[in-house]
């Protein structure tokens, strides 16, 4: 189906439409003016609220409260003052190296059970790949006070593999989800040549499947880190010092202390710092980053 | 690991699997079933173990059985019965505001037109931003007096100028909808657009052959063949919905009706200490989460199965 769209020429309807313009001529303008309204409309509720923030962040003093939509004298000071922030900075750091570690382990660990259900024929497959997915809609504060209390008891609270054993728990059904319908797409002949030059199936897989697969690697990787990065509940339930708070928490926690005076302008700033990176790799991915949210969604 | 992968299966005789092929699924399959079974699977059980003790950190050594104690005070506490109607409301109004406004988005993202790139790529850029942050940026845009929207409001003379956003009922629901809506509206337009262009154009032509309108077209053509990706995207969202816990925690902490589900639990929990009420709390939330759930796994049973079967 989806081959056929695509060899169809851009304009296949010109002529009816030609013929219905005789009979009403407006239509010619109506719609291409519309469809720009939709468009512009579409990308200022994207982008405005955003922008906003940013507009804020540059602000200092009394201009805070003002409405302008540029800063009247721009000004760095809010990010100057939390990068001198240690509490801002080590949240950073827990967050790079929580995020890392969980994405790189998501992708070895559930590259491994994507390739057995892609690939591997064995029985109770249905079963094995429902029970997977249905753990990625778990409400986490359904585990969060068990493994608040395992963790306490075992002494991984506050910690970085506290945050990552939960995170890699939630990550890995989409990862493996989005990898098995990668392998799929890999023709099987070319595992079956290696096997016939006498690799194993694991060589195989190793050599052939994973290199060819790296797009579905990069797109599996960035879901996970885009979901490591945004956690909240788990991080604030299990964390409780810089040791291992990440960047969501630093900031809602930058908001809660001062009751009286929301510091609305190192807030914003920070708010501004943890999501740019995001924002550049959703600029960069694109596609990637669709491919991997439909790929659940629509497929067949 | 080996033998719970062979008791799943209901061997049909038809075909004899390698037994070194098992073998090594099996093998690759272990670590990520490990890591679930040990940090969902084993946390659930506990919890629901929990939630029959009555249990609190305040008072040391306070730990006994209770039986259904803990869901019989949740349930006929109203704080719970108002964290239910909460959670649906906010679940029911920006869900259906998502659908409508990312139908809308995806339908105008689907016509051909020079930057079409470009608009999914600003389209995401909601989705990139963290939910945290979203919550922080509809609070500075509704603070009192110094904020975008009052005074707007007050520029433009509309009512609302005056209104203290989040700090009164209804109000602050309405702006944990919109935070909630800005930042998912764009996640289902993508997913309702991938619906859409999997529709051949053949049909389309069909119609208008047929001599059928634009809107004949879209509730006769469009509509019925988007209906699997919009049930799909329904759930999707109807899932994290029901979850939602950043938005109300940043905005207001639950003040002014907007304690969810997730945040009841979460209070009881970290804030009153009451591990056995507080997980019978989680329990109840985790039920209402899979009944959804188990819709969503029959939705998309298909192509669960497709990913199974063998090619």
């Amino acid at each position: 189906m989806a081959t056929r769209v695509e060899t169809r020429p851009r304009t296949p309807t010109r002529a009816p439409a030609r013929a219905a313009q005789t009979r009403r001529p407006r239509r010619r303008w109506v719609k291409p003016v519309l469809l720009w309204l939709a468009v512009v409309l579409i990308g200022v509720f994207c982008l405005f609220p955003f922008y906003w923030l940013i507009n804020v962040s540059l602000k200092t003093g009394p201009d805070l409260s003002s409405a302008d939509l540029l800063p009247p004298s721009p000004s760095l000071e809010n990010y100057s003052s939390i990068f001198e922030n240690s509490d801002f900075t080590a949240a950073l750091r827990n967050s790079v190296i929580i995020t890392g570690v969980t994405t790189v382990l998501a992708l070895l660990v559930g590259s491994f059970a994507a390739y057995a259900l892609a690939r591997l024929r064995f029985p109770g497959k249905f079963w094995l790949l429902a029970v997977i997915l249905s753990i990625s809609t778990f409400p986490a504060i359904a585990i969060a006070a068990p493994i608040f209390k395992l963790w306490t008891d075992i002494g991984i609270y506050d910690t970085y593999i506290g945050l990552i054993l939960p995170y890699l728990t939630f990550a890995l059904p989409l990862a493996i989800y989005i990898l098995a319908s990668f392998f799929r797409e890999i023709p099987k002949e070319l595992e079956e040549a290696a096997l016939v030059d006498g690799a194993t199936h694991f060589q195989a897989f190793r050599k052939v499947v994973l290199p060819l697969a790296a797009p579905g690697l990069v797109t599996a990787g960035l879901l996970t880190a885009f979901f490591v990065w945004n956690e909240f509940l788990l991080a604030v339930t299990l964390t409780s010092s810089p040791d291992a708070f990440t960047v969501p928490v630093a900031v809602a926690n930058f908001t809660g202390s001062q009751e009286f005076e929301i510091p609305l302008g190192t807030i914003s700033a920070a708010s501004v710092v943890i999501t740019i990176p995001l924002v550049i790799l959703v600029i960069i991915f694109q596609k990637r980053i669709v491919a991997g949210m439909t790929a659940g969604a629509v497929k067949g | 690991m080996e033998a719970a992968t062979a008791k799943l299966g209901r061997p049909r005789g038809r075909r004899r699997y390698g037994s070194g092929e098992r073998r090594l699924a099996a093998a690759m399959l272990s670590p990520a079933l490990v890591v679930i079974a040990l940090v969902a699977a084993y946390p659930i059980g506990y919890a629901i173990w929990l939630s029959l003790n009555e249990y609190s950190v305040r008072v040391p050594g306070l730990s006994r059985f209770a039986g259904f104690d803990n869901y019989t005070e949740a349930l006929g506490s109203p704080e719970f019965w108002n964290a239910v109607v909460t959670t649906f409301i906010f679940t029911g109004i920006s869900v259906a505001l998502e659908l409508a406004l990312g139908l809308a988005m995806a339908l105008a993202m689907h016509e051909a037109f020079r930057g079409r790139g470009l608009l999914r790529t600003v389209v995401l850029v909601p989705w990139a931003v963290l939910t945290v942050v979203s919550a922080i940026t509809w609070r500075t845009i509704f603070e009192p007096n110094l904020g975008l929207a009052p005074q707007v409001l007050s520029t433009l003379g509309l009512p609302g100028a005056d209104i203290v956003w989040l700090g009164e009922s209804g109000y602050a629901l309405a702006v944990m909808v919109l935070a909630d809506v800005w930042k998912t509206a764009p996640f289902m337009a993508l997913l309702l657009l991938a619906g859409l262009q999997v529709i051949p154009d053949d049909l389309y032509d069909a119609a208008k052959v047929d001599g059928a309108t634009t809107w004949q077209r879209f509730l006769r053509v469009t509509l019925p063949l988007l209906t699997p990706a919009i049930l799909v995207a329904l759930i999707f969202r109807t899932l994290d919905a029901l979850r939602i816990f950043d938005l109300p925690y940043v905005l207001t902490r639950g003040a002014n009706d907007t304690t969810t589900l997730s945040l009841i639990a979460h209070t009881e929990l970290t804030s009153n200490r009451l591990i056995g009420y507080g997980s019978a709390l989680s329990v109840l939330t985790f039920v209402v989460v899979m009944a959804v759930s188990l819709l969503y796994i029959r939705t998309v049973g298909g192509n669960i199965r497709a990913l199974a079967e063998e090619k």
